[in-house]
């Protein structure tokens, strides 16, 4: 009986202690889930209430109004355009990006140069990604004036007999913030395929070299194969964060002129700080969200394929 | 002879290349910052020059001798260092936890961990508008302070998580059998050996939080409280374009980022590449 009471004492005693201890990880986790359940969850779910609403903030009592907001946006042509902008600014900029990282991480990792030589063209080329898109944005605008340094280049070698207007342009200024963003960021795709090349093992190559493989063989069927984890992952993050891009445009055009640069972003900041349409640029926000989440997952699954 | 030959000529292809990567990258900074050492008359002279008769530290003595501009420096290495010692402690508590338990919902709160990365800041904006407002930092540092976290935090823990992953669970247990706690085993062990790591998150989080521009924008309202990329734009509305100014304040604007990198540009590279190679 005795003995008996006192195991029970005990298993209690040791189930209290086993809950105390499955407590520890949340005790150490605690600062974090609380900010960001504040910071990331709560927004979140606040954006989409706000999405079914007639107008919060701006109104003292929002009626539910379903997915009116959505069909609205849905079916506006300002955000059809901006929807193709964002398509065509983030295809291209993810493009261009892969092709100059990739061919600056190539040369970087030349063995035809001193290692000297190469650190110093690497810091060069860095250069662009340690800007800030405020920064970026006047940098740009000083270079491409109609009176700026760009202009007098191509006057002086007869490619234009006019000033161009690169920016407030309607047809070129989607291209030039497009190649802007472009000049930006290319950097973090060299880096990190520099590193991955780095780390391609050198007897892949002297053996597929001893067989008797030209140059472009060795690129096609050893680089590229090797590299194309870090490519696929490098561009789908790319393609999410070129996706949010609002400093830049803001700074440079601001989505004009006429709308031909407007992005999902700066719209939705637009319909929220210039026309006071919360509700609307919620669903808008709220939508953004979603595209951006649909190529996370697929980011998920690659990652997964890649450790598996 | 021939394979002499076309090494030669694939060494000058490669100088080539570099030289033209070097100017397409290099040129716009090398004449950002030669147009701050110019007079405002001077920055569209016909034709351009790089270096000018009027070559000055003019821009840089005005932009330091304002009040109000050094103010927004003070402001971002305020917000930037709050925000970094925030990150990294915050950060570090939840990689350990991470990286040395198992327990319920570790996976769902990876997945919210990582998928965060993947939100878009103006998503979060208008919510943050209204909680700001409502919590009444609507214009204060705390507000920059918190929203900036939301990115950062997350990073870090992917981070820690990864360096604590990297080193040895004995050396734990070696502390453990001293008679130390957990808590020791972290503070006294694995933080001084998981230094770089800490080096590296540290940086990344200082230069998102100093170059962050949305949020800065949105959540605060008098001068005295704006950041410097929002001080930057304001420049450009403000006055008719005091360019040589501007251009001043960008070289001192990207000095911290620029530095960091290039004290330790090991510690940079790892941080930026950790998180995408393997996120």
């Amino acid at each position: 009986m005795i003995a008996e009471k006192q195991m029970t004492h005990r298993s209690k005693k040791r189930s209290l202690r086993n809950i105390f201890i499955g407590l520890v990880p949340f005790a150490y986790l605690s600062p974090s889930i609380l900010l960001l359940s504040v910071l990331a969850i709560l927004p979140i779910a606040m954006v989409f209430r706000y999405s079914l609403m007639n107008n919060v903030i701006m109104e003292k009592n929002p009626v539910f109004v379903g997915f009116a907001n959505y069909a609205k946006l849905l079916s506006d042509e300002v955000f059809h355009k901006a929807f193709a902008n964002t398509m065509y600014f983030t295809a291209m900029s993810v493009i261009f990006h892969l092709i100059l990282g990739l061919g600056f991480a190539l040369l970087l990792n030349t063995k035809l140069l001193p290692q000297m030589t190469r650190a110093i063209f690497r810091v060069i080329y860095v250069l662009p990604w340690v800007f800030t898109a405020t920064i970026i944005a006047i940098l740009w605008r000083l270079l491409l004036n109609p009176n700026g340094v760009i202009n007098y280049l191509i006057l002086v070698s007869g490619l234009s007999s006019e000033k161009i207007e690169w920016l407030s342009s309607k047809e070129l200024a989607l291209h030039t913030v497009t190649f802007i963003n472009i000049w930006s960021g290319y950097p973090f795709y060299m880096v990190s395929l520099l590193a991955g090349l780095q780390g391609i093992p050198g007897e892949y190559y002297e053996a597929a070299t001893i067989d008797g493989a030209n140059g472009r063989q060795l690129f096609r069927y050893i680089t590229l194969p090797q590299l194309k984890p870090i490519i696929l992952s490098l561009a789908m993050l790319d393609f999410i964060w070129t996706m949010h891009q609002f400093t830049l445009i803001w700074m440079t055009t601001g989505g004009g002129p006429l709308r031909v640069t407007e992005m999902l972003s700066t719209l939705t900041y637009k319909l929220a700080f210039s026309s006071y349409k919360f509700s609307q640029a919620s669903a808008s926000a709220f939508i953004i969200l979603a595209l951006s989440l649909i190529v996370a997952l697929f980011y998920v699954r690659q990652q997964r394929a890649t450790d598996d | 002879m021939t394979k002499k030959a076309s090494i030669r000529t694939a060494r000058l292809l490669v100088i080539l290349g570099l030289i033209l990567g070097a100017i397409f990258s290099g040129f716009p900074i090398l004449w950002m910052t030669a147009s701050s050492f110019k007079s405002n008359m001077e920055i569209f002279a016909f034709p351009p020059r790089l270096i000018t008769e009027s070559f000055s530290f003019n821009a840089y003595k005005v932009v330091l001798g304002d009040p109000e501009k050094r103010r927004f420096f003070l402001n971002s290495y305020l917000v930037s260092g709050l925000v970094t010692v925030l990150t990294l402690f915050v950060g570090t508590l939840a990689g350990y936890s991470f990286s040395r338990y198992k327990f319920r919902f570790k996976k769902a709160l990876n997945v919210i961990i990582i998928g965060v990365q993947a939100v878009p800041p103006i998503t979060l904006l208008i919510p943050y508008f209204s909680l700001i407002v409502m919590l009444k930092l609507y214009n204060t540092y705390a507000a920059l302070v918190l929203t900036y976290m939301v990115f950062t935090l997350s990073y870090a823990i992917i981070m820690m998580t990864g360096y604590f992953n990297t080193l040895p669970r004995e050396l734990d247990e070696a502390v453990l059998i001293d008679g130390g706690s957990r808590f020791m085993a972290l503070w006294r062990v694995l933080v001084p050996i998981a230094l770089p790591g800490m080096v590296a998150t540290g940086i990344y989080t200082f230069m998102l939080a100093w170059n962050e521009f949305l949020f800065a924008l949105t959540l605060t309202k008098t001068i005295d409280m704006r950041t410097v990329p929002v001080g930057i734009q304001m420049l450009m509305g403000q006055h008719s374009y005091e360019w040589n100014e501007m251009m001043a304040m960008s070289v001192l604007g990207c000095l911290p980022v620029l530095i960091l990198y290039l004290f330790f540009q090991r510690y940079f590279m790892a941080g930026m590449t950790a998180g995408s190679v393997k996120g």
